[in-house]
Parts: C-alpha cells; structure tokens; sequence
C-alpha cells in the first residue's frame, strides 16, 4: 500500500521501527501517524462505535472527526490519524470510551 | 455535452483548431480550453507572444497560430494540461504530437505505446520519439509521439505497460 | 501571557499570506497553526494552480507552501506556533491556545481568523464503515504520508475537489472505477474532468451513491441515477466493486471561533455555510477580528491568498503600521479579488459576499 515511486512528489520518511498493534509486532516510519502506518499494514478498522460496536476506520484523517480513537501506550482516546509512530510503542483498539487513569 | 461529459465535442473543437492549410504547414498549438475561469499562465509562457496577453484574467486564451512554433512551452505550463501540439508535417504518414504527461513510469523514446483519445479509448498505438522532463518543466513531461495521420486529433493520451511494476 | 500586535490563526495560503503582509508593515505577528507542517491545504495540492502569477499560477501547491513558508519564517517580526491549536477569542483580544497540553493565554490588538473548512458528510446506508473517506483524508494519505487508500475508489462528487484528488489517485497508481455527480453538470473546471476522463475515468452525471456495503469494510458501492428533480430512480442501480468511496462534496467554512467570538453570523448557502458578516477589509463585527481565506466563504486557494494579503494589510493599517503604499497594495488586492470573482464561475462567491459585506461595525 506505500508508494514507492511518485511522479511528483518525493516522500521523506524516518527510520524504520516496529511498534505493536493488539499485540502483534508490526512495522512503520517514526514520525509518521500512527494510523498511517496501520494503514500501510492493511488495517482499516481503528475502534467501533459506542452503541452499535459498528467498525470504524479513519475519516478525516487531520485529527477533526474522532474516528480515530485508539489507546496509546496506555492512554485512550489518542487521534492515531495525528499522534506520531514511535518506536516500540504499544497500541490497542479501545472498547468505547477507554479509561482515563 | 462537454459540460456534463468533459469531453470536448467536434463544435467544440472546431473553435480553437486552426485551419487546415495553417495545420499542413507545421508544429502548432491546439488550446482544449472551453471555459471561462481566472487562469494565464498560458500567455505568461509563450516565448513569442502567440497566445494574445489576456484583457481580463478570465479571457478564453486566443492563438495567433501565425505566431505559433509549436515549441510545447504552453504546453507544460497549462494548469489544466489542456494544451496539444500537433504537426501533421512531421512525415508523409504520421503526425506528430506533443503532450503533457504526469504519470510513471515515463515512457522510453523509441517505445512503442497504446494511443487513446479523449474518452480513454484506445484508438490505436504511438510510437514515442523523445520524452522531454527537464527541471524547468518541474515534472511535467512533454512527450513527443508519432501517430498515423488520421488519429493526430484524436489523440490525446498514452498508456505505458508498466513492466517495472515503477508505479506501484 | 505572550503579547503580540497580530495574532493569525490558520498557517494555510490565506494565514501565511497575511502574517507576511503584515510583518512587511512592521507588524509584531503571532502565527498559529495546529498541523505539524505549514501550509494548510497547499501541502497536498500536487497539481498546478490557476490565477495568474501573482497568485503563483502554473505552480504545484506544495510549491506556494513552501515559498510562503520559507518567506514568513525569513520574518523577524513573526513568531510561529506548531502544533497549536486555538481554543477560543475572548474579550480584549485575549486567544487562548493548547500546544503540548499547555495553555496559553496570547493578548492581541488584532486577530486574523484563517481556519479553513472543513469536509461534508453524506448521508446513505453504511457510511460509517472503514473505507469510506473524506477527499481530504484521501489527500493527506496519498500526498503526505505516501501511502494508498486503497486499490480501486468511487468518487462522490465531481467539482473541483473530486476531480483533482481523482487525478491524484491515478498519479499514486489507484484505480478510480467512477466518479459519480448528483447533479446533471460536472461542477469543476471542465479541464480538470478532461484530464481524467482521457485517463479513462467514466463520469456518471445525474447519479449518486445508494448505499456502501461490506463486511468490516468498504467491499463495494450501488450508484443509481437521479431524475429531473434529483430523485433516485429505482431499478437504474449499478453495483461497483470498490474499496474506498471517497466523499468530495463540498466544504464548509470553519466557523467555531467566530461564533464563540460572538461576531456577527450568517448563513449563506453561495459561501459554504455559517460566515462572518464582514466589511470590504474583512474586518468581522467584532472590530478586532478579521477573516480571510476559506473561514470567510469557500473558494479557491488563489482568493485565500489575496484574502490573506487584504486582512494582513488591514489589520495592520488599522493599528497605525503602514504607510500610503501599504494603501495602495491593499487596493491592488481588493482589485486583484474582483478580478479573480469577475467571470462566470465567479457569480455563485458574489452573489454570497452581496449578502455578508456590510459597513464596519460598531465598538467591540
């Protein structure tokens, strides 16, 4: 899903790190949004919806709509489409609201 | 209609294609611009004064092909990508065009590629005889690309077999 | 509490623009923008702009944002926040801004609002699932961060937007199957629609979207097509197989902070929404406050750009700064602004500005 080659534009990224998913090691660029490197991994779905549990995945991807919510190294409600990927870091689908602690 | 189809019709066309005798002669350019909207660069491009600078920014741009060489400049500065050189010179059978193109992967001069026209359709094949991308044109290409006679103003577009897998 | 002669809101073409303009006067600027690059909707633009050269026509987006980025960072008189975004305007001028879960309390003679719009929605059956993205979202993804949405879209919408991020798709190697337009004209620029109908996208005028469908996520669309009177008829559904389903249909201005601000509203359908009532400085009714670029009404990024220039001028000239040249700049850009309104496709922004242009205002 990453674009190699682009006619117009050249994309900087940074190093490569790993960082966790639910559990499962996976890879991106730091700096890049969490959800962007999710993405590029095939993952679509981010949270679920409070009521219904309906899947939902990024949509305004500027951090704008809260479509994006997932828990970050033990925080919750972190806009993925805008928290940048750090390596090692651990993140969680949240079921509804998350825990503030 | 070009309105709800975004597909220039052969009234449409025949408004801003020069005449016949002018298109024998050589390399010209044909302007695709049917709108009014604020936009220029066009004229601000031309090394010779062939597009008429505009009275109001909102002008249709206006050609004096008499002016015109074919030199492509227009071309890769149009914003829209709406502008064409044809020269139906170029040898007995074929015509030459030049065409903007902002797609990878680029095409090899000497490739021979798939020719399509303004509906996506391909009409037949093109052979490229040089692709140009200096810095200058800041990634727009200006393609050269020879076609039999009867497609040079139908052509606009190519389709390049993308055997490095380049654009993805 | 930071002090600051101007504070703008907003680092996009309109902000940028008026935080320059302003700093030429010898205006002391604050720059706020709540995105980790400059620029605003500029940094995704691969395409070349239309205007004319003093709008920086033929140059690609991401070109303008990095000119004006360069050009306001070469400013000693502006101070820039990242990553920071505006809460509120209150009395006196006072703007209250988060940046790394801090507070700030900024006291401003003058605050330009440069905010943006934001994306509309649309409502069918099973728009919530993952897959179904704004064009902007779209955007962000392809241009910024070099990744693809997804392998093969339908795209909602064919004006400007719809049609620019369809080309833009097709540059990042995406398939588009279709884009689809509800009313019985393409909206865009016919040369945009050009460019993507001879790269072989069909455009189905007169149709719109049904309803979304998967299992988790977006695994395809039904389109059905609109009669006279833009209702659906059935029996003409088609079924496409896609993965993303892009909305591009429309865009309304970013009003919040006027609102709170409790400067003068009003809603107008031309503009894209809610907007400041304003006089021909874009000066709001709260005589502090000024607003440019797409928070004063949707349009093109070359408007928000002169918008800028107008506000940036204005508010400094109303705070002293500025000399008869600053007028007469500030003149040039009311004029480049008409100039820009005057043809056809202008006549939907004028007929909104005839509603929401008014005399200045009364005391703050």
């Amino acid at each position: 899903m990453r674009i190699r080659k682009h006619p117009i534009l050249e994309f900087k990224k940074g190093p490569r790190v790993t960082f966790t998913y639910d559990g499962q090691q996976l890879e991106g660029y730091e700096g890049e949004p969490i959800a962007a490197a999710l993405h590029a991994a095939g993952i679509k779905t981010l949270s679920h919806s409070h009521g219904q549990g309906r899947p939902r995945g990024f949509f305004c991807a500027i951090g704008a709509c809260s479509s994006c919510l997932m828990t970050v190294d033990g925080v919750p409600n972190v806009r993925v489409c805008v928290e940048k990927l750090r390596a090692g870091m651990r993140v969680e689908t949240q079921q509804g609201k998350g825990v503030l602690r | 209609m070009l309105k709800s189809t975004g597909i220039p019709t052969p009234a449409d066309l025949a408004q801003v294609y020069p005449d016949k005798q002018r298109l024998e002669r050589g390399p010209v350019a044909i302007i695709e611009c049917f709108q009014s909207i604020p936009c220029n660069p066009c004229a601000t491009a031309c090394p010779r004064g062939a597009i008429l600078p505009f009275a109001d920014i909102n002008d249709r741009p206006q050609l004096d092909a008499e002016k015109c060489n074919g030199c492509g400049l227009c071309v890769v500065n149009c914003p829209g990508l709406a502008i064409f050189v044809v020269d139906m010179a170029y040898s007995e059978k074929e015509a030459l065009l030049k065409m903007p193109y902002e797609f990878l992967p680029l095409p090899q001069p000497g490739a021979v590629v798939t020719a399509l026209n303004r509906a996506g359709q391909a009409v037949g094949t093109g052979t490229v005889i040089r692709v140009q991308s200096p810095p200058a044109f800041e990634r727009t290409a200006l393609i050269h690309l020879a076609v039999a006679k009867d497609l040079a103003h139908e052509v606009r577009n190519i389709k390049v077999e993308d055997e490095t897998d380049e654009a993805r | 509490m930071i002090t600051t002669q101007i504070a703008v809101i907003g680092g996009g073409p309109a902000g940028l623009q008026a935080a320059l303009a302003a700093a030429q006067q010898g205006a002391k600027v604050l720059l706020v923008d709540d995105s980790e690059r400059l620029g605003g909707q500029l940094i995704k633009q691969t395409h070349r702009f239309f205007g004319s050269e003093q709008q920086f026509a033929g140059s690609r987006g991401i070109a303008i944002a990095q000119k004006l980025e360069a050009a306001v960072r070469a400013e000693k008189n502006v101070t820039i926040l990242q990553e920071a975004t505006a809460l509120g305007i209150y009395e006196d001028g006072v703007l209250l801004v988060e940046q790394q879960e801090r507070v700030m309390k900024i006291k401003a003679d003058r605050l330009i609002v440069a905010v943006g719009a934001t994306e509309r929605m649309l409502a069918f059956p099973n728009n919530d699932l993952p897959g179904v993205y704004g064009a902007g979202a779209v955007q962000t993804l392809m241009n910024v961060h070099g990744v693809r949405p997804g392998k093969r879209v339908l795209m909602v919408g064919a004006g400007n937007i719809g049609l620019i991020v369809t080309y833009q798709l097709l540059q990042a190697g995406v398939e588009v199957v279709a884009i689809v337009e509800a009313a019985p004209t393409i909206g865009g620029y016919l040369v945009h629609a050009s460019k993507v109908r001879r790269a072989g996208v069909p455009i189905y005028t007169s149709h719109t979207i049904k309803e979304a469908y998967g299992q988790g996520a977006v695994e395809g669309a039904v389109i059905w097509r609109l009669d006279e009177n833009w209702q659906p008829i059935p029996g003409s559904e088609q079924d496409l197989a896609v993965d993303v389903i892009c909305l591009a249909v429309g865009l309304s201005p970013l009003s919040d902070l006027l609102w709170q601000a409790g400067c003068e509203m009003k809603y107008v359908p031309q503009l894209g929404g809610a907007v400041a009532v304003r006089d021909s400085h874009l000066c709001t009714t709260n005589p502090r406050i000024y607003v440019a670029g797409d928070a004063a009404g949707v349009e093109e990024a070359s408007s928000a750009m002169v918008e800028g220039l107008v506000a940036g001028l204005a508010a400094a000239l109303s705070l002293g700064l500025g000399d008869q040249q600053a007028e007469q700049q500030l003149s040039q850009a009311r004029e480049q602004l008409t100039a820009l309104r005057a043809g056809p496709v202008g006549e939907k922004i004028r007929a909104g500005l005839a509603l929401v242009e008014k005399g200045v205002s009364a005391d703050a």
